[in-house]
């Protein structure tokens, strides 16, 4: 059953700029062997934690949106916890009305560009 | 004579509660689903010590209630909101 995800993990501020996008890219290859297709990608960067988790006070945020298989997730969040760079993750599965606001969200954000440009 | 003693005046004029109306503010601005990415929305529902405001006092109907607990549970997870604190707002 292929269904519409969305997973937003937490990594250690201890990772350096290349560090974090490694083990960006590391999540980018376990979905795409597991044969699931990105829908949407984003980097909310250097955040600070609302409370301390292991000690740290702050967080890189990455979300990401993906079309997969439901086996998929299980697999996903596996990796998560063998990763010691990950403090946090969350998978949400979407139904059709936070597909709705993801894509109307998407399409507004471009706009702001444009005029800005 | 009579008529004008047995009327009460009042210094002040007497304050007649018109309660508003509560109302939903997801039905009525028909919002079909609550982001977990968006902290700052989410706080309008806690109160200072971060707990979730009971739906006597948001008016939010069940439903939307429902989905308001668990956007701001899952914006807890991911440590976007406290789950205890002191002067939230």
């Amino acid at each position: 059953m292929t269904n519409q995800y969305e997973t937003v993990f937490i990594m250690t501020p201890v990772l350096s700029e290349d560090q974090m996008k490694e083990a960006v890219s590391k999540f980018h290859k376990l979905l795409a062997e597991k044969g699931a297709e990105i829908v949407f990608e984003n980097n909310w960067g250097l955040k600070k934690l609302a409370y301390p988790i292991q000690k740290k006070s702050t967080g890189f945020y990455y979300l990401i949106e993906f079309k997969a298989d439901s086996t998929t997730v299980k697999d996903l969040e596996i990796a998560y916890k063998r990763d010691e760079r990950i403090l946090r993750f969350l998978t949400i599965k979407l139904d059709k009305h936070s597909m709705a606001y993801n894509e109307k969200k998407r399409s507004d954000k471009p706009k702001v560009q444009k005029t800005e440009a | 004579m009579s008529a004008a003693n047995s009327e009460i005046r009042y210094l002040t004029p007497i304050n007649v509660d018109v309660k508003k109306k509560k109302y939903c503010r997801f039905k009525k601005n028909k919002i079909k689903y609550i982001d977990y990415k968006d902290p700052e929305f989410l706080k309008k529902f806690l109160n200072e010590q971060g707990k979730i405001l009971p739906r006597r006092l948001t008016g939010t109907s069940l439903k939307y209630q429902r989905k308001v607990a668990t956007a701001i549970k899952r914006a807890r997870h991911l440590a976007l909101l406290p789950y205890v604190t002191d002067l939230l707002k």
